[in-house]
């Protein structure tokens, strides 16, 4: 084995995987006595049907690419970041706090709203690592408690210190806001944004910073063997922290993002959002790579988003696309199945070329 | 006699290489039957076949003369065939019965016989004289006992023919000796044993046969009275290997490492070193001899700033380095042969290319401005890989997918590249083959001959007699004597590393 073709397998795998959770689909929409084909085409309606549909697609794909990168960057460095839903509400938190209180010029209000919610995340995420680097606490627990923390807290401080009118934050002044006349007049009103953008962006960073940089090799380098790399001289606690910290910025950014582009204020929340936890999918589908994360990202937004206007139309009901995103994950995470099926189909490739 | 097995013209190719290219092998029936070759050579695929995993392209199988096809492992059982794995295939918190019936469990009703079970234990256990408690947790027992459970395993489903893959890279010198006694027990009783093995001495000492392969090919079958270890070792490597290693004598200079009265904790909370002082001068190699748990590898450990020192010092070159980060010792110039390449040498899911940089990744040319300079690491690798001898598809390659030897050539070449003053090498050729141990040793030479200070720690006495300059026994955490290697033999030194006073 190579690295080219197993480079070639982690690409194929989650295509296959695609694949069969749609045909899965198909054949749950048949037993239920729903025509899958009409299905399947008024999801299509729903993503690419308009312009509106298409905005609002990738409305809804925004965030979840900030909360797959998030997962994706600590999976890579050997980390398991359940607190991105709690990470995110932070994010959400310091950005309509810097936007609606502090008074600076449009877009350097926006900059600074995001930048406050990223560090504040970070920071939030990096209090996990530091359990885990000093104390040995395994951050899927500390993050999974986080989340509820986050969650209440972010309730408590509104309801007492940021309230406006009904449930919910004021609303962020106009020079903190990240919608774009652009971007909403090309999408015939859809709420879609800067935040896209932003992802798109944080995407290129986090491939490079991991795959480019001398951090990155180290990160890594943690991530797959702390032993060797405390041998090779590298601080293994530091770089367990700082990756809980990046990671918890990419979620900060999502969480600003959120609040300063679609919405302009934030809710008190009786439960959470489920970004943070469709990120864990993102990432897997996307096997880990930001590319990927924002692939993985908009089938999974896509559907998500499509299967609104199928039930709406026909009434199939948006759950059995639930099921059909739940299979693609069964598939990547089970690649094995997938993989022996490629393999299969080389080795009989291989015999009729002989 | 009868042979039990024949495979004839064995091949097995996998994408891009053919691991396998027309193999044969016949074992008789009631012989010990060695597979010689070098890591890499095909031995295990070959094995795999026989035993069901694989399946070969080409060639025939033959069990007790009539053709088979072995499509899986319960076939194989079925055909009398047991396999002695390596790693071995116990579950931990279960008993040595337990483990041994798993899969096969004799039933009372609804409920396993486990008292059925123990009593047939305990019969084969004597018949073969195995000494294995059929109540004991497998978690409680040594390796060695392990491994006779493994070798129960087999017989209880009835084996006849049994694959032992490289049994003794796990023991002690005493369980070996108790290994070849079962052994020769069990041809006794009518078994026939594949051995699977890369070491000629054990090879001499207990094999009727020996079947070499060389890079996935057959070369010869030879019975062990028409043939010698030398004969053996330039079959199976393709050209004359030396087993001494070739030396002048040495020209020591100052010290360049200097340890006084050492005192570090080990991980049991006791200390592992105990006052322990030790020098070792530009241009020798220290060989340090000792049994396993003496202080080696909290001795390691402290020098190289992996674990803290209680108190004493610790010199390199005149300055003290004791709890210094690891990068700081490092850069200072020592070079660090990890005793256990898996867990700290190599980074296993990096290329080797990567690997190749483990240390030097953050400075130029490797980097610029903390940005990896992908060119030059793999430029730089490929260097090594050539000079070295490193055999892999590419310096893309990731580090898992070499063999054993390759992977510890890889971590020399990187260690001894960068010239460090002082290079440490723990146990550098365990699991290797002899070719591989001699292009070792010859490095460990090469170093000292260019003016570096060489500290050797090896469990294996040939190699500590072979390759040292002075050797300085450890035991329970001092160094308890510093003999010459001329001046000594195996008995003094285990003598020495027992606790003996030096004669």
């Amino acid at each position: 084995m190579n690295n080219s073709t197993s480079r070639w397998n982690a690409f194929l795998v989650p295509v296959i995987a695609v694949v069969l959770g749609i045909l899965f689909g198909a054949v749950l929409m048949l037993l239920m006595g729903y025509d899958p084909i009409l299905g399947y085409n008024l999801i299509f309606q729903g993503i690419f049907g308009s312009e509106y549909f298409l905005g609002e697609t990738l409305r809804a794909v925004t965030p979840l690419i900030f909360a797959g990168l998030a997962v994706a960057f600590a999976f890579r460095t050997g980390l398991f970041n359940i607190g991105v839903e709690g990470q995110f509400i932070i994010g959400q938190l310091a950005a309509a706090w810097v936007g609606m209180s502090w008074d600076l010029p449009p877009g350097l209000h926006a900059l600074a709203a995001v930048m406050v919610a990223m560090i504040s995340s970070g920071l939030y995420a990096g209090f996990a690592g530091w359990l885990k680097a000093r104390l040995g606490v395994h951050e899927v627990i500390t993050t999974i408690m986080l989340n509820y923390i986050a969650l209440f807290s972010a309730n408590y401080i509104i309801r007492n210190f940021l309230k406006g009118q009904g449930e919910r934050t004021a609303d962020i002044l106009p020079s903190a806001s990240l919608t774009s006349e652009f971007l909403r007049t090309m999408f015939d009103g859809a709420r879609v944004n800067w935040g896209l953008i932003i992802a798109l962006i944080l995407a290129l960073v986090v491939w490079f910073l991991l795959w480019k940089t001398t951090r990155g090799y180290e990160l890594r380098a943690v991530g797959f063997n702390p032993h060797a790399s405390e041998y090779a001289g590298m601080n293994v606690k530091q770089n367990i922290i700082l990756s809980m910290v990046i990671s918890g910025m990419l979620a900060g950014a999502g969480g600003a993002a959120d609040t300063l582009g679609v919405y302009g204020y934030m809710n008190i929340s009786a439960g959470f959002t489920g970004i943070g936890f469709d990120g864990i999918a993102v990432a897997l589908i996307g096997t880990n790579h930001p590319f990927g994360v924002i692939l993985g990202a908009l089938l999974f937004g896509g559907l998500s988003f499509g299967a609104d206007n199928m039930q709406r139309v026909e009434g199939i009901p948006t759950e059995s696309i639930r099921i059909v995103i739940s299979m693609i994950i069964y598939f990547v995470a089970a690649s094995a199945i997938v993989q022996s099926v490629l393999g299969y189909l080389r080795r009989r490739r291989e015999v009729q070329a002989k | 006699m009868p042979a039990v097995v024949e495979m004839l013209g064995i091949t097995k190719r996998f994408a891009g290489f053919t691991a396998n290219d027309h193999i044969n092998l016949v074992v008789e029936k009631g012989e010990i039957h060695a597979l010689l070759g070098e890591n890499g050579a095909g031995k295990s695929t070959l094995m795999n076949i026989l035993f069901g995993l694989y399946q070969p392209d080409e060639g025939q199988i033959k069990i007790r003369e009539k053709a088979v096809k072995i499509t899986d492992p319960n076939m194989a059982n079925d055909l009398g065939i047991g396999m002695v794995h390596q790693h071995f295939m116990l579950v931990e918190p279960f008993t040595v019965t337990e483990n041994i019936v798993l899969g096969v469990e004799p039933t009372k009703g609804l409920k396993i016989d486990i008292a059925q079970a123990e009593r047939k234990v305990s019969e084969l256990s004597e018949r073969y004289g195995l000494k294995v408690d059929p109540r004991a947790r497998i978690k409680d027992i040594s390796v060695g006992m392990q491994q006779r459970v493994e070798i129960l395993k087999t017989l209880y489903r009835g084996a006849e023919i049994l694959i032992f893959d490289e049994p003794t890279a796990v023991l002690t010198p005493q369980e070996i000796k108790e290994l070849m006694e079962i052994m020769q027990n069990l041809v006794r009783e009518g078994k026939t044993i594949i051995f699977i093995t890369h070491k000629l001495k054990e090879i001499m000492a207990i094999c009727d046969r020996v079947t070499i392969i060389r890079r996935g090919k057959y070369i010869d079958t030879v019975s062990i009275n028409e043939t010698n270890v030398d004969d053996l070792a330039a079959k199976m490597v393709g050209r004359h290997v030396s087993f001494t290693v070739e030396k002048t004598p040495p020209q020591p200079k100052g010290p360049v490492l200097e340890i006084r009265d050492l005192i570090v904790e080990g991980n049991r909370g006791v200390d592992a070193l105990r006052g322990l002082s030790l020098e070792v001068k530009a241009g020798e190699i220290l060989g340090v001899a000792g049994i396993e748990g003496n202080g080696q590898s909290e001795l390691i450990e402290a020098i190289t700033g992996l674990r803290k020192t209680k108190t004493g010092s610790i010199k390199l070159n005149g300055s003290e380095i004791q709890n210094q980060p690891p990068r700081k010792i490092t850069e200072r110039g020592v070079g660090h042969i990890p005793e256990d390449r898996h867990k700290r040498g190599l980074v296993l899911d990096y290329s080797i290319g990567e690997n190749m940089v483990l240390q030097t990744y953050y400075k130029s040319p490797f980097a610029k401005t903390g940005v990896l300079q992908r060119n030059a690491i793999f430029e730089y690798a490929r260097k090594l890989i050539k000079q070295f001898d490193v055999r892999t598809p590419s310096e893309d390659t990731p580090a898992r997918a070499l063999s054993g030897g390759n992977q510890q050539k890889g971590i020399i070449a990187r260690e001894v590249d960068r010239n460090p003053d002082l290079l440490i090498a723990a146990q550098p050729t365990r699991g290797l083959d002899v070719g591989a141990i001699e292009f070792i040793h010859k490095k460990l030479v090469e170093q000292r001959d260019a003016g570096k200070a060489v500290l050797l720690l090896s469990l294996e006495l040939d190699e500590i007699l072979n390759v040292s300059d002075r050797i300085a026994v450890i035991y329970e955490g001092r160094i308890v004597g510093i003999v010459n290697p001329e001046e000594t033999d195996h008995d003094q030194l285990g003598l020495m590393m027992a606790g003996g006073a030096k004669s």
